[in-house]
Protein backbone atom coordinates (compact mmCIF):
# COMPACT_ATOMS: atom_id res chain seq x y z
CA UNK A 1 0.00 0.00 0.00
CA UNK A 2 1.34 2.83 -0.67
CA UNK A 3 1.18 6.52 0.61
CA UNK A 4 1.57 9.72 -1.07
CA UNK A 5 3.98 11.80 1.04
CA UNK A 6 4.01 15.28 -1.38
CA UNK A 7 1.84 17.72 -2.27
CA UNK A 8 1.53 17.64 -5.90
CA UNK A 9 0.73 21.00 -7.88
CA UNK A 10 -2.64 19.50 -8.76
CA UNK A 11 -3.49 18.96 -5.13
CA UNK A 12 -2.44 22.50 -4.25
CA UNK A 13 -4.12 23.84 -6.98
CA UNK A 14 -7.56 22.22 -5.25
CA UNK A 15 -6.69 23.50 -1.99
CA UNK A 16 -5.70 27.07 -2.81
CA UNK A 17 -9.26 27.14 -4.97
CA UNK A 18 -10.75 25.96 -1.70
CA UNK A 19 -8.91 28.23 0.82
CA UNK A 20 -10.06 31.48 -1.60
CA UNK A 21 -13.75 29.77 -1.84
CA UNK A 22 -14.25 29.94 1.72
CA UNK A 23 -13.71 33.73 2.35
CA UNK A 24 -15.86 34.24 -0.78
CA UNK A 25 -19.01 32.46 0.25
CA UNK A 26 -18.37 34.12 3.81
CA UNK A 27 -17.97 37.80 2.14
CA UNK A 28 -21.20 37.58 -0.19
CA UNK A 29 -24.41 39.04 1.85
CA UNK A 30 -27.08 38.26 -0.46
CA UNK A 31 -28.64 35.15 0.71
CA UNK A 32 -29.89 34.29 -2.21
CA UNK A 33 -26.67 34.48 -4.45
CA UNK A 34 -24.52 32.97 -1.26
CA UNK A 35 -26.41 29.91 -1.96
CA UNK A 36 -25.20 30.05 -5.39
CA UNK A 37 -21.68 30.70 -4.31
CA UNK A 38 -21.90 28.33 -2.05
CA UNK A 39 -22.63 25.12 -4.72
CA UNK A 40 -19.66 26.76 -7.04
CA UNK A 41 -17.71 26.43 -3.56
CA UNK A 42 -18.96 22.79 -3.04
CA UNK A 43 -17.63 22.42 -6.64
CA UNK A 44 -14.39 23.22 -6.05
CA UNK A 45 -14.28 20.86 -2.30
CA UNK A 46 -15.87 18.19 -5.23
CA UNK A 47 -12.35 18.85 -7.36
CA UNK A 48 -10.36 18.72 -3.93
CA UNK A 49 -11.74 15.08 -2.90
CA UNK A 50 -11.04 13.82 -6.41
CA UNK A 51 -7.69 14.94 -6.84
CA UNK A 52 -6.79 13.43 -2.93
CA UNK A 53 -8.06 10.21 -5.05
CA UNK A 54 -11.38 9.89 -2.62
CA UNK A 55 -14.26 9.54 -5.27
CA UNK A 56 -16.54 8.12 -2.82
CA UNK A 57 -16.86 11.58 -0.25
CA UNK A 58 -16.64 13.36 -4.02
CA UNK A 59 -19.85 12.22 -5.27
CA UNK A 60 -21.54 12.59 -1.51
CA UNK A 61 -20.31 16.45 -1.69
CA UNK A 62 -21.22 17.12 -5.28
CA UNK A 63 -25.20 15.85 -4.45
CA UNK A 64 -25.44 17.21 -1.08
CA UNK A 65 -23.82 20.60 -2.23
CA UNK A 66 -25.26 20.75 -5.74
CA UNK A 67 -29.12 19.37 -4.93
CA UNK A 68 -29.97 18.87 -1.26
CA UNK A 69 -28.09 22.26 0.71
CA UNK A 70 -29.36 25.08 -1.56
CA UNK A 71 -33.10 23.61 -1.91
CA UNK A 72 -32.95 24.01 1.92
CA UNK A 73 -31.88 27.33 1.41
CA UNK A 74 -33.96 28.69 -1.49
CA UNK A 75 -37.01 27.13 0.98
CA UNK A 76 -36.40 29.37 3.67
CA UNK A 77 -35.03 32.40 1.92
CA UNK A 78 -38.92 31.72 0.27
CA UNK A 79 -40.30 31.65 3.18
CA UNK A 80 -38.72 34.21 4.98
CA UNK A 81 -38.80 36.79 2.07
CA UNK A 82 -42.08 35.67 2.03
CA UNK A 83 -43.54 36.82 5.46
CA UNK A 84 -41.37 40.05 5.00
CA UNK A 85 -43.69 40.76 1.96
CA UNK A 86 -46.12 40.10 3.57
CA UNK A 87 -45.79 42.35 6.93
CA UNK A 88 -44.70 45.20 4.26
CA UNK A 89 -48.55 45.15 3.06
CA UNK A 90 -50.38 45.22 6.35
CA UNK A 91 -47.75 48.00 7.22
CA UNK A 92 -49.31 50.06 4.26
CA UNK B 1 -8.07 46.95 21.43
CA UNK B 2 -5.94 46.36 24.57
CA UNK B 3 -7.61 42.38 25.52
CA UNK B 4 -7.72 41.91 21.88
CA UNK B 5 -4.54 42.35 20.76
CA UNK B 6 -2.06 39.77 23.59
CA UNK B 7 -5.22 37.52 23.14
CA UNK B 8 -4.98 37.08 18.99
CA UNK B 9 -0.94 37.44 19.57
CA UNK B 10 -1.71 34.77 21.94
CA UNK B 11 -3.83 32.75 20.12
CA UNK B 12 -1.70 32.79 17.07
CA UNK B 13 1.32 31.45 18.76
CA UNK B 14 -0.51 28.26 19.92
CA UNK B 15 -1.64 27.75 16.69
CA UNK B 16 1.43 28.18 14.58
CA UNK B 17 2.71 25.89 17.66
CA UNK B 18 0.03 23.44 16.61
CA UNK B 19 0.22 23.69 13.12
CA UNK B 20 4.53 23.23 13.26
CA UNK B 21 3.52 19.68 14.66
CA UNK B 22 1.32 18.34 12.64
CA UNK B 23 2.10 15.23 10.77
CA UNK B 24 3.36 15.05 7.20
CA UNK B 25 0.99 15.40 4.25
CA UNK B 26 -0.15 12.09 3.45
CA UNK B 27 0.99 10.67 6.82
CA UNK B 28 -1.02 7.91 8.12
CA UNK B 29 -0.98 6.75 11.53
CA UNK B 30 -4.29 4.74 12.40
CA UNK B 31 -3.88 0.35 11.21
CA UNK B 32 -7.54 0.83 10.64
CA UNK B 33 -7.63 1.79 7.11
CA UNK B 34 -4.45 -0.07 5.92
CA UNK B 35 -6.02 -3.50 7.32
CA UNK B 36 -9.30 -2.64 5.74
CA UNK B 37 -7.59 -1.89 2.39
CA UNK B 38 -5.78 -5.74 2.45
CA UNK B 39 -9.41 -7.51 3.86
CA UNK B 40 -12.40 -5.93 2.47
CA UNK B 41 -12.24 -7.54 -0.97
CA UNK B 42 -10.56 -10.72 -0.31
CA UNK B 43 -13.98 -11.19 3.14
CA UNK B 44 -16.41 -9.49 1.18
CA UNK B 45 -16.16 -9.85 -2.32
CA UNK B 46 -16.70 -6.16 -3.15
CA UNK B 47 -14.14 -3.71 -4.87
CA UNK B 48 -15.25 -0.48 -3.03
CA UNK B 49 -13.73 -0.80 0.37
CA UNK B 50 -15.45 2.31 1.62
CA UNK B 51 -18.57 0.63 0.82
CA UNK B 52 -17.37 -2.29 2.32
CA UNK B 53 -16.76 0.15 5.22
CA UNK B 54 -20.19 1.80 5.56
CA UNK B 55 -22.43 -1.02 4.84
CA UNK B 56 -20.95 -3.95 6.83
CA UNK B 57 -17.85 -3.12 9.30
CA UNK B 58 -19.21 -0.07 10.23
CA UNK B 59 -22.78 -1.19 9.10
CA UNK B 60 -24.31 -0.13 12.31
CA UNK B 61 -23.09 3.73 12.15
CA UNK B 62 -24.80 3.80 8.48
CA UNK B 63 -28.09 1.97 10.01
CA UNK B 64 -28.18 4.92 12.44
CA UNK B 65 -27.50 7.72 9.66
CA UNK B 66 -30.14 6.68 7.68
CA UNK B 67 -32.93 7.02 10.31
CA UNK B 68 -31.13 10.32 11.15
CA UNK B 69 -32.56 11.33 7.27
CA UNK B 70 -35.60 9.82 8.29
CA UNK B 71 -36.17 11.76 11.48
CA UNK B 72 -35.05 15.00 9.51
CA UNK B 73 -37.16 14.10 6.87
CA UNK B 74 -40.81 13.91 9.63
CA UNK B 75 -38.98 17.25 10.95
CA UNK B 76 -39.32 19.19 7.96
CA UNK B 77 -42.52 17.73 7.36
CA UNK B 78 -44.16 18.52 10.34
CA UNK B 79 -42.51 22.04 10.57
CA UNK B 80 -43.74 22.69 6.64
CA UNK B 81 -47.07 21.18 6.18
CA UNK B 82 -49.93 23.20 5.51
CA UNK B 83 -53.21 21.76 3.78
CA UNK B 84 -54.79 24.68 2.97
CA UNK B 85 -51.46 25.66 0.75
CA UNK B 86 -51.10 22.60 -0.67
CA UNK B 87 -54.14 23.15 -2.74
CA UNK B 88 -53.33 26.54 -4.03
CA UNK B 89 -49.90 25.22 -5.38
CA UNK B 90 -51.58 22.69 -7.62
CA UNK B 91 -53.74 25.42 -9.63
CA UNK B 92 -50.85 27.41 -10.92
CA UNK B 93 -49.47 25.99 -14.33
CA UNK B 94 -46.50 27.09 -16.25
CA UNK B 95 -44.53 26.69 -18.94
CA UNK B 96 -40.79 27.35 -19.71
CA UNK B 97 -40.47 29.60 -22.68
CA UNK B 98 -38.32 28.41 -24.62
CA UNK B 99 -38.67 24.99 -26.69
CA UNK B 100 -34.54 24.75 -26.22
CA UNK B 101 -34.42 25.18 -22.74
CA UNK B 102 -36.90 22.47 -22.13
CA UNK B 103 -35.65 19.84 -24.21
CA UNK B 104 -32.23 20.42 -22.44
CA UNK B 105 -34.10 19.99 -19.09
CA UNK B 106 -35.93 16.88 -20.59
CA UNK B 107 -32.64 15.39 -21.25
CA UNK B 108 -31.18 16.45 -17.96
CA UNK B 109 -33.73 14.77 -15.85
CA UNK B 110 -33.03 11.51 -18.18
CA UNK B 111 -29.36 11.27 -18.04
CA UNK B 112 -29.72 12.02 -14.24
CA UNK B 113 -32.07 9.79 -13.40
CA UNK B 114 -29.81 7.05 -15.03
CA UNK B 115 -26.62 8.34 -13.66
CA UNK B 116 -28.27 7.78 -10.15
CA UNK B 117 -29.40 4.60 -10.85
CA UNK B 118 -26.00 3.36 -12.15
CA UNK B 119 -24.49 4.99 -9.04
CA UNK B 120 -26.38 2.78 -6.71
CA UNK B 121 -26.64 -0.22 -8.71
CA UNK B 122 -23.00 -0.30 -8.90
CA UNK B 123 -22.24 1.45 -5.51
CA UNK B 124 -20.25 -1.80 -4.26
CA UNK B 125 -18.50 -2.19 -7.26
CA UNK B 126 -17.20 1.18 -8.28
CA UNK B 127 -17.66 4.13 -6.06
CA UNK B 128 -21.21 5.78 -5.51
CA UNK B 129 -24.01 3.83 -3.39
CA UNK B 130 -27.41 4.08 -2.23
CA UNK B 131 -27.06 7.80 -0.69
CA UNK B 132 -25.38 9.35 -3.44
CA UNK B 133 -27.64 7.35 -6.22
CA UNK B 134 -30.75 8.09 -4.45
CA UNK B 135 -29.93 12.17 -4.08
CA UNK B 136 -29.33 12.73 -7.84
CA UNK B 137 -31.74 10.30 -9.18
CA UNK B 138 -34.42 12.33 -6.99
CA UNK B 139 -32.76 15.43 -8.01
CA UNK B 140 -33.51 14.51 -11.56
CA UNK B 141 -37.13 13.41 -10.65
CA UNK B 142 -37.47 17.67 -9.48
CA UNK B 143 -36.32 18.92 -12.73
CA UNK B 144 -39.05 17.22 -14.06
CA UNK B 145 -40.97 20.00 -12.34
CA UNK B 146 -38.39 22.91 -13.16
CA UNK B 147 -39.70 21.82 -17.10
CA UNK B 148 -42.61 20.47 -17.16
CA UNK B 149 -45.65 21.39 -15.08
CA UNK B 150 -47.28 21.05 -11.24
CA UNK B 151 -49.85 17.50 -13.39
CA UNK B 152 -46.48 15.93 -14.54
CA UNK B 153 -44.84 15.89 -10.82
CA UNK B 154 -47.76 15.08 -9.11
CA UNK B 155 -47.18 11.29 -8.79
CA UNK B 156 -43.72 12.06 -6.88
CA UNK B 157 -45.19 14.48 -4.74
CA UNK B 158 -47.91 12.42 -3.58
CA UNK B 159 -46.78 11.32 0.35
CA UNK B 160 -49.32 8.48 0.81
CA UNK B 161 -47.08 6.65 -2.18
CA UNK B 162 -43.67 8.16 -0.64
CA UNK B 163 -44.03 7.21 2.88
CA UNK B 164 -44.20 3.57 3.14
CA UNK B 165 -41.69 3.36 0.27
CA UNK B 166 -39.55 5.58 2.58
CA UNK B 167 -40.71 3.20 5.60
CA UNK B 168 -39.42 -0.19 3.22
CA UNK B 169 -36.03 1.38 2.67
CA UNK B 170 -35.10 2.16 6.42
CA UNK B 171 -37.03 -0.55 7.72
CA UNK B 172 -35.54 -2.93 5.26
CA UNK B 173 -31.70 -2.17 6.50
CA UNK B 174 -32.58 -2.74 10.02
CA UNK B 175 -34.76 -6.33 8.97
CA UNK B 176 -31.53 -7.80 7.43
CA UNK B 177 -29.85 -7.03 10.21
CA UNK B 178 -32.48 -8.62 12.57
CA UNK B 179 -32.54 -11.80 9.94
CA UNK B 180 -28.55 -12.08 10.62
CA UNK B 181 -29.39 -12.06 14.40
CA UNK B 182 -32.19 -14.28 14.36
CA UNK B 183 -29.64 -16.97 12.09
CA UNK B 184 -27.59 -17.03 15.42
CA UNK B 185 -24.87 -14.40 14.45
CA UNK B 186 -24.31 -10.95 15.35
CA UNK B 187 -26.61 -8.30 14.17
CA UNK B 188 -26.16 -7.11 10.78
CA UNK B 189 -23.73 -9.77 9.81
CA UNK B 190 -22.91 -10.38 5.89
CA UNK B 191 -25.31 -13.45 5.52
CA UNK B 192 -26.48 -13.50 1.34
CA UNK B 193 -23.60 -15.68 -0.75
CA UNK B 194 -20.70 -13.39 -1.86
CA UNK B 195 -20.80 -14.18 -4.89
CA UNK B 196 -18.31 -13.35 -7.61
CA UNK B 197 -15.96 -10.04 -7.06
CA UNK B 198 -16.47 -7.04 -9.56
CA UNK B 199 -19.66 -8.13 -10.57
CA UNK B 200 -23.47 -6.89 -9.86
CA UNK B 201 -23.67 -10.27 -7.97
CA UNK B 202 -21.22 -10.04 -5.66
CA UNK B 203 -21.00 -8.76 -1.58
CA UNK B 204 -23.53 -10.20 -0.07
CA UNK B 205 -26.03 -8.18 2.27
CA UNK B 206 -24.11 -5.02 1.40
CA UNK B 207 -26.36 -5.07 -1.88
CA UNK B 208 -29.50 -5.47 -0.50
CA UNK B 209 -28.70 -2.77 2.59
CA UNK B 210 -27.44 -0.80 -0.49
CA UNK B 211 -30.57 -0.60 -2.06
CA UNK B 212 -32.33 -0.54 0.65
CA UNK B 213 -31.22 2.98 1.58
CA UNK B 214 -30.93 3.90 -1.65
CA UNK B 215 -34.88 3.21 -1.79
CA UNK B 216 -34.97 5.24 1.38
CA UNK B 217 -33.07 8.28 0.69
CA UNK B 218 -34.85 8.93 -2.90
CA UNK B 219 -37.92 8.84 -1.06
CA UNK B 220 -36.82 11.37 1.98
CA UNK B 221 -35.53 13.34 -0.49
CA UNK B 222 -38.89 13.69 -2.93
CA UNK B 223 -40.79 14.45 0.30
CA UNK B 224 -38.13 16.88 1.29
CA UNK B 225 -39.07 18.39 -2.13
CA UNK B 226 -42.37 18.03 -2.17
CA UNK B 227 -42.29 19.92 0.99
CA UNK B 228 -40.27 22.44 0.05
CA UNK B 229 -41.93 23.22 -3.33
CA UNK B 230 -45.09 23.55 -1.12
CA UNK B 231 -43.16 26.15 0.67
CA UNK B 232 -41.36 28.23 -1.98
CA UNK B 233 -43.86 28.38 -4.89
CA UNK B 234 -46.76 29.74 -2.72
CA UNK B 235 -45.18 32.43 -0.79
CA UNK B 236 -44.46 33.84 -4.54
CA UNK B 237 -48.14 33.82 -5.72
CA UNK B 238 -50.15 35.87 -7.09
CA UNK B 239 -49.63 39.45 -5.93
CA UNK B 240 -45.91 38.40 -5.69
CA UNK B 241 -44.90 37.65 -8.94
CA UNK B 242 -46.08 40.80 -10.55
CA UNK B 243 -43.67 42.72 -8.45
Amino acid sequence: MLLATTLVPLQAVAFGLVALGAPVVVLTRDPLRQALVNGVYGISLVCLFVVLEAPDPALSMLVVSGIGYPLVILAAIARVRGHERRKREKER
Amino acid sequence: MAVLGPALLGLGALFSWAIAGLPAFGDYRGPYGLVLNRVVVPLRHTTNVVMGTTFDVRGVDTMGEEFILYAAVIGVTLLLRDETRSRQAERRTRRLPSDAVRLLGVLMVGGGLLVGLWLMAFGYVTPGGGFQGGVLASGAILLLYVVGSHRDYRPFRDAHALDPLESLGAGGYVVVGLAALASGTAFLTNLFGLGTTGTLLSSGSIAVLNWASAIAVSCAMLLLFAEFLETYVVPLEPEDTAS
